[in-house]
């Protein structure tokens, strides 16, 4: 049996496996994904970025305890922590605070160290997602710590992103401003028993007020693409909504977890689910090509014609330009 | 294609509340380059074999300091065995009388480390029991 059947008959060991390829990005990962492909496209990814200390890890512990008793839904977790930039290695301590998933079958979670590149993280978390969602998890909830453009990479690839925040940590109004509005369809405050919750909230809703993006904007690598979608502009608005909970005893869940429904309700009705999908695709695309054409090139044109190109424009006797063209010209021989 | 990772879960099994070990085992292999998954205290053999398969890792470190790893580690080995897990090497460290050391190696143990032992030593084995399988 393929890696890929074997997951879709519900083989946990495989499915650990084939996480590790895609990962990865192994020729036996990226051939299992083609394989899982088809089985794709019917769980809600739910993004979970803050702060590291906000509270996330205890945040998805509850949301996933919730998913499991309520509803009975199957959970994926993929909890996202740093790499070392000296070293590459990393600490993943996600799982700490995961403790009460244990022992149940239909909840499967898995760390992943950022790796530091920037596109390979959302590349590689894009296709465990993928296959997770082939192996018939309803839903699948993101962890990242909320930095820096992979993290809004990743929250992008959600249906539904909340914000964590708590308070004594975002109460400057400008960490709150910093982007997170671009990426927030839910904003919680976690931590809602200690002190202070009134100033976090207060900063939030001025946030809110101050600025709401009617129409989305997604950037990849540095490419915008807005997506217009042919409804009356009130049925696109969603304003987000601020939900207040306590991670450790669990108090705020249930309502998060309506928010959670009311914004994937949302999503449908406005046609917003279909319209993010496919942009997240046509960004996916874009990537494949941009890295295929670049191999393509590499493999047909020698290095030392590149270096011969090279010495000529450090001579002048080429521009940057004519280099490119000759070079473009002479792969397509 | 990024290189292949060496994973590993560094757990506490059982009751013992003794996680300094553990955390400077798991400091040092990240900085060795590894990709640590630490699951904080008080697992139960059940909880590591799942998470050993969930995380997929290449290693299991156990941390008991309770005088309980001739009842907790068999467990474990067990479990990870049942689970088709045979490819996982598993190093134990804490207070471990010598006298238990040729059982705990027959049983399938890689490696045992007392109190005072060289984190260098820790990483080399470890790299040198994974060289040993590719
Ligand atoms: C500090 C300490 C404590 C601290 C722990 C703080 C903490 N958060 O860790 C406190 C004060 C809380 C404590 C309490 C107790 N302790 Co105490 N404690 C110690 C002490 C003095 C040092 C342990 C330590 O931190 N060492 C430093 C670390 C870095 O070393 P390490 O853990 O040995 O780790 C090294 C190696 O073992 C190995 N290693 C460890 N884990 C791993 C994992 C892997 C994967 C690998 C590869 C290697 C590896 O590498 C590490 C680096 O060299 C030891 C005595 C000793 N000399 O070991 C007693 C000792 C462990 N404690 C002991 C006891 C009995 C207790 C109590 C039961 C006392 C009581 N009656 O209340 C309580 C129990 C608490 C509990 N909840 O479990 C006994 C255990 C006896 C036994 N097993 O037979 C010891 C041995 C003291 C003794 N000689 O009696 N303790
Ligand atoms: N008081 C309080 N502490 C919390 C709450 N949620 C999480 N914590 C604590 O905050 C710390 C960080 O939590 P964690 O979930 O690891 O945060 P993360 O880094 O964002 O994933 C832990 O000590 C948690 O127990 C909460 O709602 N209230
Ligand atoms: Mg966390």
């Amino acid at each position: 049996m393929t890696l890929a059947a074997s997951i879709l008959a519900g083989d946990r060991l495989s499915l650990a496996r084939l996480l590790t390829q895609v990962e990865n990005d192994s020729p036996e990962g990226r051939a299992a994904l083609t394989d899982l492909f088809p089985h794709t496209g019917r769980a809600h990814l739910v993004g979970v970025t803050g702060a590291p200390g906000t509270g996330k890890s205890s945040l998805v512990n509850q949301l996933a305890l919730h998913y499991r008793k309520q509803a009975d839904q199957r959970v994926a977790v993929v909890a996202v922590d740093p790499s070392s930039p000296f070293t590459g290695g990393a600490v993943l301590g996600d799982r700490v605070r995961m403790r009460d998933l244990s022992g149940d079958p239909n909840v499967f979670i898995r760390s992943m160290a950022s790796r530091g590149s920037l596109g390979g993280l959302a590349q590689a978390t894009a296709g465990m997602v993928q296959v997770f969602d082939a192996a018939g998890f309803d839903v699948i909830l993101i962890e990242t710590v909320g930095a820096g453009q992979s993290e809004v990479d990743i929250a992008r690839l959600a249906h539904t992103t909340l914000v964590v925040e708590a308070p004594g940590l975002g109460d400057d109004i400008q960490a709150i401003k910093a982007g997170i509005l671009e990426i927030a369809d839910i904003l919680v405050i976690n931590k809602a028993d200690r002190p202070g919750v009134e100033n976090t909230e207060r900063a939030l809703k001025s946030t809110l007020e101050l600025a709401h993006p009617a129409q989305r904007v997604f950037r990849h690598h540095g490419q915008y693409m807005s997506v217009a979608v042919d409804l009356p502009i009130d049925k696109q608005m969603w304003i987000p909504p601020i939900q207040k909970t306590v991670s450790t005893e669990g108090r705020g869940i249930p309502e998060l977890v309506e928010a959670i429904a009311r914004h994937a309700e949302h999503l449908r009705s406005s046609g917003d689910w279909a319209a993010r999908e496919r942009a997240r695709l046509e960004v996916e695309l874009e990537m494949l090509i941009q890295e295929a054409l670049v191999a393509r090139f590499s493999a047909s044109v020698p290095p030392q014609k590149i270096q011969q190109t090279v010495e000529r424009m450090a001579k002048r006797d080429l521009s940057p330009w004519e280099a490119a063209n000759f070079l473009m010209n002479g792969a397509s021989e | 294609m990024s290189e292949k990772k060496i994973r590993v879960l560094v757990a506490k099994p059982g009751l013992d509340g003794h996680d300094r070990g553990a955390k400077v085992v798991a400091r040092a292999l990240r900085d060795a380059g590894m990709e640590v998954i630490y699951t904080g205290l008080r697992q139960t053999p059940e909880m590591i074999a799942e998470a050993a398969l969930q995380e997929d890792v290449d290693v299991v470190g156990l941390s008991i300091l309770s005088g309980a790893h001739m009842a907790l580690a068999p467990r474990i080995l067990d479990l990870l065995k049942a689970n088709g897990q045979t490819h996982v090497k598993v190093f134990l460290g804490g207070i471990i009388p010598d006298e238990d050391l040729p059982r705990l190696k027959e049983m399938g143990v890689t490696g045992v480390y007392g109190p005072g032992a060289n984190t260098e030593d820790i990483i080399n084995d470890i790299r040198g029991a994974l060289a040993e399988k590719a």
